[in-house]
């Protein structure tokens, strides 16, 4: 069974995943076929459509999100032994110590300036970059919209989606990068800016503006995501409504506005929803161009940083962060749930 | 992809709406018609959508031509001088290619290898899952699609070590069942968000005349629903795609030894212990931006289909 | 860490804080480790007594007696060092192989940091680490307690060749857990040789000398060139000059009380210590030579200044020995382009102070689960044939005293080992890797990367200082 837990060939390897996926496909089927029956109870067959999914995401989502909780709320401490000294396990060296009930991860969250910072960026980006983005998108998908170039255009804007962020951030380092005045720049940023006679700008450093370019970089990245999603949704808006519109004298840009707009409006809230989210993720872009120094640190990157790099009174911190995360995040769910809501009832 | 989550009982009747029927000729005039004048005003618009595609692409093209610069060019001077004094080398993609034990070739198979079934399955699972919340009546429907629904903001990083001790109890580790499950893990809340948005665009009366033929939910999530959706599933198909091709932490977490490697966290490892070797990781972040890209371009047509093509409208 | 003392019973053993432990040096203060140096050459407890010892040894014969037969075994190491720098190390561990016959896989990523805690805490840990900062070590022993402390037999060995300072680096808890691997030589000043030998500059071997030099230059152009980005530690060449500064004001002594802090971050010593780095490193006249004003100092890569050193447009850059990777098809030594001298010490009451760190070995598997093999391999890892064959194979040196300088081929190295193998040097370990994670690689890149783009000294070390962890 070499091949299956440890393929190490070509053909081991591409064995292995086809088995996967044959695997998987099986027992799908198999579920499946056993709920298909006639007079089977509704309860089973949601069980078979659903149950695999709520497995999984329980097992792998969900319990460590409530193990998350319940570490940002403790802070560990060690054991003392009866003479007052720490007890040390003499075959492993380790030093015994307890977790104790505390709020002093968020207190220490909110209260150490550093933090704060982080705590501002996250908002910054989780506003401005699902606005921006999805904005743009919007813009362009409209202009190029049956445009002789349309596919060509779409895919020049689609481009940094198909780039991982840590390429992305090698692709921004030749926009931002800074030389002194006078010797040539490498940074495009600050040769256009030398070409208009001005000086040559830290775009990375100089706080707060930072913040603003490392966002551009996100913008850039999800505007693609934003117009292909947009783009299909425009297309879809049904020829009569347009046709009815234009009776009515709506041309252009009052056009778009009275009629597109609305009519794709739910398709804007999952756009703004799903950049919100995976910008809240994200945490690349910031480590591999500032790593989170000059004030641009935003709260995944800290999470990563605290959790893994700092020990075990980074984990309680670190949980403290993703909790933070998750009540940042309550108005976008409850928004779309509001939405979701909306629909159902007009359906 | 399409008009996601859009209601479909749209405000058809407006006030000035008249309840023509057209003839398929005057509607394809109609449509030449609406070509016209559905242009923002033009030259304005053209010259907007000229500015947005030169900035998206700019700083690309920049990469593209340093990554085929000499070190000390990249170094001195800026990529736009290139093209002034050319100095062309490809010892960029050459010591990109060498530098990575066991050559890239070895990690783009490894991609491959992970990438496909971590975009079947968990959209598999997914779309199961949508139906299921779309079309079955349960107790509890909403709860826990929300429920899903808010799982998505939860940071990998804190199911890292929970997974991975329990594929390690498991003995699976050093494989690639760890990354495979991760990736469907980690790639399902937004699938079911997104494609539960398609689901409940198919027409009410559609599924219900299946259900009078006495189709049950089986049936009619594999005979009614599936080719409707099959657009919306390429769509997301490819997004699914670009992100597990583009993953870093999990291949770092669940795929870190060289034999299950995948060509971005060699790319990442590329410029070695000392930090910054900008040459080789602009030749490599374009050796791995080919794949996408080729997926991206060659699936394009997806993309610009409305949800529904295929003429279920009304 | 250790007193670089004269005498062994003045030595003070404690583990170095990290994670969330802090060194409880009261407890252990005057307790040895819990193995006497047995059968060790030498007994001076400093990192200085003079010469070596043999570079040959029995470790071949002695890990076949001690652990049998280990054909067909496979030991893994994990580690920072990746492609291309990892050949030499997959070079000299053919040794192990040649004698044993178990198979060595490397295993690099520059997610070390991190993947090893993931690792470690999800029951996957490799079998032998090599660890940037003993810190790390100390916080996955009082986190995990899966690190596995040295065989007896590999420690007695070990002590041979190591200095007692050295090996007490890795102990912690009074328990040895580390093997030390490299040693990094901190206190060099690189130079351009021509330009030196164009302008008539003679290399300071003072302090005046070094400063009477800065201010010539300064008069023209700015002398020094630094650069503190490095991704995520962007800041750590910062807390370098720090502690060169701490060690040649203050002593050793007060460094070591610096760092088990016995004395708080914000103390005025430290204070005053800052201060001193600042009047060079936060004054235009003085830096950035090549890159621009104070403020490229945080937008410069650390290893950039290597080019400005090359063109001749930077006098002075103080980097570790190591640094040499850098210059690629250069001539290095005192005859070369490019060359190096020792950072003088501010007075004589201290002896030649120098700076270093080092990386360390550590295991989680010994004979007792059943692995003999990875005991052997930390066996050999102490052994002077490993440093020797390591040394040959590239930029490397080690405080291991069978090293031999001639075995060393970059000059700049030669010279940093056979300073270290000096009587009179007084030698400390880099502080940031001593101090708990919060503080050695978290708040200080963080604050020194603030000080340098402008904020104050005072609002610096108190930052640094509340990062202290509590327990």
């Amino acid at each position: 069974m070499d091949w299956f837990l440890q393929p190490t060939s070509v053909t081991d390897k591409l064995l292995v995943m086809v088995v996967a996926i044959v695997l998987f496909v099986a027992i799908m089927g198999l579920i499946l076929w056993a709920i298909d029956r006639p007079k089977v109870p509704t309860w089973v067959v949601v069980t078979g459509f659903v149950g695999p999914v709520l497995a999984a995401l329980a097992v792998g989502l969900l319990w460590p999100a409530i193990k998350t909780a319940i570490q940002s709320f403790q802070v560990s401490q060690a054991v003392l032994g009866p003479n007052g000294k720490p007890v040390i396990d003499r075959t492993t060296g380790q030093r015994s110590s307890e977790l104790v009930f505390s709020l002093d991860n968020y207190s220490r969250v909110f209260s150490d300036a550093g933090f704060q910072k982080v705590l501002i960026n996250t908002a910054l980006w989780v506003l401005l970059v699902p606005i921006l983005a999805t904005a743009i998108g919007l813009i362009y998908a409209v202009l190029v919209d049956r445009t002789r170039f349309e596919k060509f255009a779409k895919a020049l804007v689609f481009l940094p989606m198909a780039i991982s962020m840590v390429g992305a951030s090698i692709i921004w380092k030749f926009v931002y990068e800074y030389r002194q005045a006078g010797s040539p720049q490498i940074g495009l940023a600050n040769q256009l800016l030398v070409w208009l006679g001005l000086e040559p700008y830290q775009f990375l450093i100089t706080e707060p503006w930072n913040t603003f370019f490392l966002i551009i970089v996100m913008i850039w990245i999800q505007a693609g995501f934003a117009m292909t999603v947009l783009s299909a949704a425009i297309k879809a808006v049904p020829d009569d409504i347009i046709e009815a519109a234009q009776l009515d004298g709506a041309t252009g840009f009052k056009l778009f506005r009275k009629v597109t707009v609305p009519t794709i409006r739910p398709a804007v809230v999952v756009v703004l929803t799903t950049i919100a989210m995976g910008t809240l993720k994200a945490f690349d872009v910031v480590r591999t161009m500032t790593g989170g120094q000059f004030g641009t640190s935003v709260v995944a990157n800290e999470f990563y940083t605290q959790s893994f790099r700092q020990g075990q009174g980074g984990v309680g911190v670190g949980a403290a962060l993703a909790v933070i995360l998750f009540i940042i995040v309550i108005p976008v769910i409850a928004y779309n749930v509001r939405q979701m809501r909306l629909v159902e009832e007009t359906r | 992809m399409s008009q996601s989550g859009q209601a479909i009982e749209l405000p058809i009747t407006t006030d000035s709406t008249p309840e023509e029927k057209y003839s398929a000729r005057q509607q394809k005039k109609a449509m030449r018609l609406q070509d016209a004048k559905t242009k923002l005003s033009s030259p304005w618009a053209s010259g907007l959508a000229i500015i947005i595609a030169i900035l998206w692409t700019i700083p690309t093209f920049g990469l593209l031509v340093t990554s085929f610069r000499p070190v000390s060019d990249i170094q001195n001077s800026g990529w736009w001088t290139f093209f002034a004094n050319p100095g062309f080398t490809i010892d960029n993609y050459s010591n990109a290619l060498s530098n990575s034990a066991g050559g890239l070739g070895n990690f783009f198979l490894n991609s491959f290898v992970i990438v496909l079934p971590a975009v079947v399955i968990p959209i598999t699972l997914a779309l199961l899952a949508a139906y299921a919340f779309a079309w079955i009546d349960f107790k509890g429907r909403d709860a826990i699609f929300v429920a899903i629904f808010a799982l998505q903001i939860v940071p990998l990083q804190v199911a890292l070590i929970p997974l991975q001790t329990l594929f390690v109890n498991a003995g699976l580790q050093n494989s690639f069942w760890p990354v495979w499950i991760a990736h469907t893990i980690f790639g399902m809340p937004l699938a079911i968000f997104l494609l539960h948005n398609f689901m409940k665009e198919v027409p009410r009366s559609i599924v219900e005349a299946a259900r009078v033929d006495g189709a049950g939910h089986v049936k009619i999530f594999f005979v009614v629903l599936m080719p409707l959706l099959i657009p919306a599933i390429a769509a997301f198909g490819i997004f699914q795609f670009l992100w597990v091709w583009n993953d870093l932490l999990v291949a770092t977490v669940f795929a870190p030894s060289p034999n299950l490697r995948p060509i971005t966290a060699a790319i990442a490892e590329l410029s070695g212990s000392k930090g910054s070797q900008w040459e080789l990781l602009s030749a490599g972040a374009f050796i791995s931006i080919i794949v996408p890209l080729a997926v991206f371009i060659g699936l394009q047509r997806y993309f610009v289909r409305g949800l529904l093509a295929g003429g279920v409208k009304g | 860490m250790a007193i670089a003392g004269i005498s062994a019973a003045a030595l003070v053993l404690t583990a170095c804080g990290g994670g969330s432990t802090t060194p409880a040096a009261s407890d252990t203060a005057g307790a040895g480790s819990t193995t006497t140096s047995g059968g060790s050459a030498t007994t001076s407890g400093s990192s200085t007594d003079g010469g070596t010892v043999g570079a040959t040894s029995t470790w071949c014969e002695d890990v076949k007696s001690k652990y049998g037969d280990l054909t067909g075994k496979k030991v893994s190491v994990y580690t920072t060092i990746v492609a291309p720098e990892d050949q030499p190390y997959i070079d000299a561990y053919k040794l192990f192989t040649e004698c044993t016959g178990a198979e060595v896989s490397y295993e690099g990523s520059k997610e070390f940091e991190a993947q090893i805690v993931v690792r470690v805490q999800s029951g996957n840990p490799p079998d032998i680490g090599i660890f940037p900062q003993p810190g790390l070590i100390s916080q996955l022993v009082n986190d995990t307690g899966k690190v596995i402390p040295l065989d007896p037999d590999v420690e007695t060995f070990a002590r041979k060749y190591f200095p007692e300072d050295w090996m007490n680096y890795g102990v912690i808890n009074d328990i040895p857990f580390g093997i030390p691997n490299n040693a990094d030589f901190k206190s060099l000043v690189w130079y351009n040789t021509k330009l030196y030998k164009d302008n008539g500059y003679s290399i300071p071997t003072t302090w005046e000398e070094l400063t009477a030099l800065q201010d010539k230059v300064a008069a023209t152009t700015p002398p020094w060139c630094i650069g503190i980005k490095s991704g995520e530690a962007t800041g750590w060449q910062i807390t370098d000059w720090l502690e060169e500064y701490v060690l040649r004001d203050w002593g050793p002594d007060v460094y070591d009380q610096w760092v088990k802090h016995e004395i708080p971050f914000n103390d005025p010593k430290i204070a005053s210590s800052l201060a001193e780095v600042g009047k060079v490193l936060k004054d235009p006249k003085y830096v950035n030579a090549g890159f621009g004003g104070v403020d490229t100092i945080a937008s410069t890569e650390f290893n950039d200044p290597s080019a400005k050193i090359q063109d001749g447009q930077c006098t002075l850059s103080r980097q570790a020995a190591n640094f040499d990777a850098n210059f690629k098809n250069v001539k290095l030594g005192p005859d070369g382009d490019v060359n190096a001298f020792y950072f003088p010490p501010k007075t004589t009451d201290f002896g030649n102070t120098v700076l270093g760190g080092g990386t360390f070995y550590a295991q989680f598997a010994n004979a007792a689960s059943g692995r003999p093999e990875v005991d052997a391999m930390m066996y050999f890892l102490a052994s002077p044939e490993f440093a020797n064959a390591r040394a040959k194979a590239g930029s490397w040196i080690s405080a291991n005293r069978g090293l031999q300088a001639s075995n060393v081929p970059s000059p700049i190295q030669q010279t940093a080992l056979e300073t270290l193998q000096k009587p009179d040097t007084t030698f400390r370990f880099d502080a940031s890797d001593l101090m708990p994670a919060p503080v050695g690689s978290d708040a200080e890149w963080k604050q020194f990367t603030a000080w340098v783009t402008g904020q104050d000294d005072q609002t610096t070390l108190n930052n640094i200082e509340a990062a202290w962890p509590a327990s």
